[in-house]
């Protein structure tokens, strides 16, 4: 076991003793763990004495720990440049060639450059907390909690991961630093978003929320890591000489997939749409499983959260039914231009989680999947504190148009899951983008034949049967 | 040790390699020539399981270069084309750094190094970073990175480029020495004179497929016919030359001088001596003519590929 983790260390121990050779990096780390927690430290003293003039206590409570949180922060986003210059600077200064050569396994080389981008910085993260605390706790005698401390320090640890694991992707996919650079803003933008997150979350005092924080991080830098390994490809960092945009070439791998072998439409229906439909089993499955935890999300916080009875009354509810109909026909609800109206919301629904899907190995594009389920569960489980049954409620509400839409979901989430794998699988002789456009492929094919007709059919349904299901099953 | 069969790689329709047979065996040299772009890099790369041949295969001593890559980059030395050191570390520490990524034991790699450097020169200047140095010196220290295993399989890609002839004279040693060694050595080179003294084989490659391979000697008859000898007299010919024996093809003659071709100098020249002497044309010397690799290299490289094959 270490002999295979020693050729790691051996990369990232070099890399390490070479970026303390180079005073660009040394000078920005240094200022940002010495230089900046003082000044933080001196921003905490004269916020804390302003506010204080005012009786706003807790406004200082507060910020102490969120500018700890800042000190900790500002080091790693060092590791952002360095991780990012791993792959990309080695093959542009051609010293990646001797590596690659050598009998270092690719996770040796993956992780060896990874670790060498994150311990210094992290170091000096560390370094900077230290500082910030000794000195507001010289100058205004606060004492951070030790548990307060270990989730900023692991805050500080995963997020470092998070930013380094996605930079070495975009390292190992570019061939120049310039690229690398410019391909960070991927990284840098949710990492700015999720840092202001984070504050709303440590000015709110919900501590505790910034445990599911750390958590989704460690999964988003796991996730990371595993596309990194599997999309490392040695022929890739030598035989692309240009980061160039080849439309054609992308058009025609994505025609490849999306036409197939096929000679006519039905054939093309019959065997190439079947066969991405094949590949779907796993991820229908799983997909599945998922909306049934969304529906079980909407019925436990309909537990959680329950509407107070006064505002629920069955009576009032089967008066309005009498008119449901016709008063949906007044106002034209129950017409075709509503049926497209709906087809065309969802079909919006489904780009929307796709392109979600896409940024984030699937992840937000499931979730926008089971939202609709948990509100449905929710208003399901609700109506049960007025005596009627959940499942019947379903069933009404949801079951003549579900039939259609519900397997249409299952798709698109499938599918999503899918894109989202295709990221973190290894491809076998393809590269990372060929491997995605054939996924890509796939997904258009389910999409144009089956999930967008089923929308259709579903959104008519809505329009026309529905309503008149609904109003049966509250009379 | 290095056997290659109809090795070919693709990329993206573009056929870099196409079905290139080596067998090079061990204390064998084997120079790979051909212009820019015909392929040489590409070859070695798959070699060392770099690149992973679209078609064909290879076996680095008995290792396949794609079921059993991490073997063959253990026991393969390489000397890339862009050298690409570590211009912040110093000599020592870069030498020692691959010494251990190829998991030589630390006394041994530690006499290695200092072996190495002092082999190269370069002992004087093992403490300072490798940004300092010349060319020469870190072509120098390439080589001596690609030796800090003591591979028994070396593929050198442009030895000696950028080296000043001192320097290119002690590598070139170097590479005699390890010939000797029961290595088998691959050298891409541009430099034809070099190809020529180092080399047991020679192949040129030419867009991606290699064209003409042999022993120099064999290359030079096929290209240019047998032996040629030429024959300077202490007198004019005036019309009086004599009639060349049957195994003998005069190829050009002066007022003064006669060149032939002949596939049993031994017992033409003799003759031709005897003949001339009959003459009475006083015979200053006989010597073979040099014929070069440069000129077997032009020869191959403008001849159609349909004229080769056939």
């Amino acid at each position: 076991m270490l002999s295979e983790i020693k050729p790691a260390l051996i990369i990232a121990w070099r890399e390490i003793r070479d970026q303390f050779r180079d005073w660009r990096i040394i000078f920005p780390i240094v200022i940002l763990t010495i230089f900046f927690p003082g000044l933080m430290n001196f921003t905490a003293r004269q916020a804390v004495e302003f506010v204080q003039r005012y009786g706003a206590n807790l406004v200082a409570t507060r910020f102490i720990p969120f500018l700890l949180m800042i000190v900790g922060f500002f080091p790693i986003t060092v590791s952002l440049v360095i991780a990012l210059e791993s792959f990309a600077g080695e093959t542009e200064r051609r010293s990646i060639e001797p590596l690659l050569s050598s009998p270092l396994t690719d996770e040796q080389l993956y992780w060896g450059k990874l670790l060498a981008s994150l311990v210094p910085p992290v170091m000096g993260s560390y370094l900077g907390i230290f500082v910030y605390l000794i000195g507001v706790y010289r100058s205004i005698g606060w004492q951070v909690e030790p548990l307060f401390l270990l989730q900023i320090v692991c805050l500080t640890t995963v997020q470092a991961l998070v930013m380094v694991s996605g930079a070495v992707v975009v390292s190992t996919q570019t061939t120049s630093v310039r690229a690398a650079n410019l391909l960070s803003s991927f990284i840098v933008i949710p990492m700015a978003l999720l840092i202001q997150g984070e504050s709303i979350v440590m000015f709110w005092g919900s501590l505790n929320t910034l445990w599911w924080i750390i958590l989704g991080q460690i999964i988003a830098a796991g996730l990371l890591i595993r596309a990194g390994i599997a999309h490392f490809n040695r022929e890739e960092l030598l035989g692309r000489e240009l980061d160039i945009l080849n439309l054609r070439k992308s058009w025609l791998i994505f025609r490849n997939a999306f036409v197939g072998e096929a000679r006519n439409v039905p054939e093309w229906l019959f065997k190439e749409v079947a066969r991405s439909m094949r590949k779907l089993l796993i991820p229908i499955v799983l997909s599945t499983g998922l909306i049934g935890v969304g529906l079980w999300v909407g019925f436990d916080l309909a537990d959680r959260l329950q509407i107070p009875a006064e505002l629920l009354n069955l009576d009032k509810i089967q008066d309005m039914n009498a008119g449901l109909v016709t008063g949906l026909r007044g106002m034209g609800f129950i017409s075709i231009p509503t049926a497209f109206q709906i087809w065309l919301h969802n079909l919006r629904v489904v780009a929307l989680a796709t392109l979600a899907g896409i940024i984030s190995f699937g992840v937000l594009g499931l979730l926008v999947i089971m939202l609709p389920l948990a509100m449905l569960g929710f208003f399901a489980q609700t109506a049960t504190t007025i005596g009627l049954n959940q499942w019947s409620f379903l069933a009404a509400f949801t079951l003549p148009h579900g039939l259609l839409e519900f397997p249409a979901m299952i798709l698109t989430a499938a599918m999503i899951f899918r894109l989202g794998a295709t990221m973190v699988t290894p491809a076998k002789e393809k590269s990372l983008s060929a491997a995605w456009l054939i996924a890509l492929a796939d997904w258009a094919k389910v999409f144009l034949t089956i999930i967008a007709p089923l929308f259709l059919l579903a959104a008519f349904i809505e329009v026309f049967i529905t309503p008149q299901t609904i109003a049966f099953f509250l009379k | 040790m290095i056997v290659a069969s109809n090795l070919s790689k693709e990329f993206e329709g573009f056929l870099a390699v196409d079905q290139v047979n080596l067998n090079v065996r061990a204390g064998e040299v084997l120079g790979l020539l051909g212009p820019n772009g015909a392929g040489k890099t590409t070859t070695v790369r798959m070699l060392t399981s770099v690149l992973r041949p679209t078609r064909g295969w290879a076996k680095i001593a008995g290792y396949d270069v794609v079921k059993e890559a991490a073997q063959v980059r253990s026991i393969v030395g390489v000397l890339t084309e862009q050298h690409g050191l570590y211009g912040r570390m110093p000599a020592f520490d870069y030498m020692d750094f691959f010494g251990q990524l190829y998991r030589v034991e630390k006394t041994v790699r530690r006499q290695r190094i200092n072996d190495l450097l002092s082999q190269f020169g370069l002992d004087p200047a093992d403490k300072r970073r490798i940004g300092e140095y010349s060319k020469g010196m870190r072509q120098k220290l390439a080589l001596a990175r690609a030796l800090i295993h003591d591979p028994p399989v070396l593929l050198l890609d442009e030895p000696t480029s950028a080296m000043d002839p001192e320097s290119a004279r002690l590598v070139r040693d170097a590479i005699h020495g390890l010939r000797t060694a029961n290595r088998a050595i691959i050298i891409c080179t541009h430099n034809l004179s070099e190809a020529e003294e180092l080399s047991d084989q020679i192949a040129i490659i030419r867009k991606g497929r290699i064209i003409i391979q042999g022993a120099p000697e064999e290359l030079k008859r096929i290209f240019l016919g047998p032996k040629e000898f030429e024959v300077q007299l202490g007198a004019h010919l005036n019309g009086n030359l004599p009639a060349l024996p049957a195994q003998a093809v005069l190829t050009a003659q002066g007022p003064n001088w006669l060149r032939y071709q002949s596939e049993h100098p031994e017992s033409v020249n003799p003759e031709i001596l005897r003949r001339l002497l009959k003459l009475d044309l006083p015979v200053l010397s006989l010597k073979e003519v040099d014929r070069n690799l440069e000129q077997v290299y032009m020869e191959a490289i403008n001849t159609p590929e349909e004229a080769l094959l056939g």
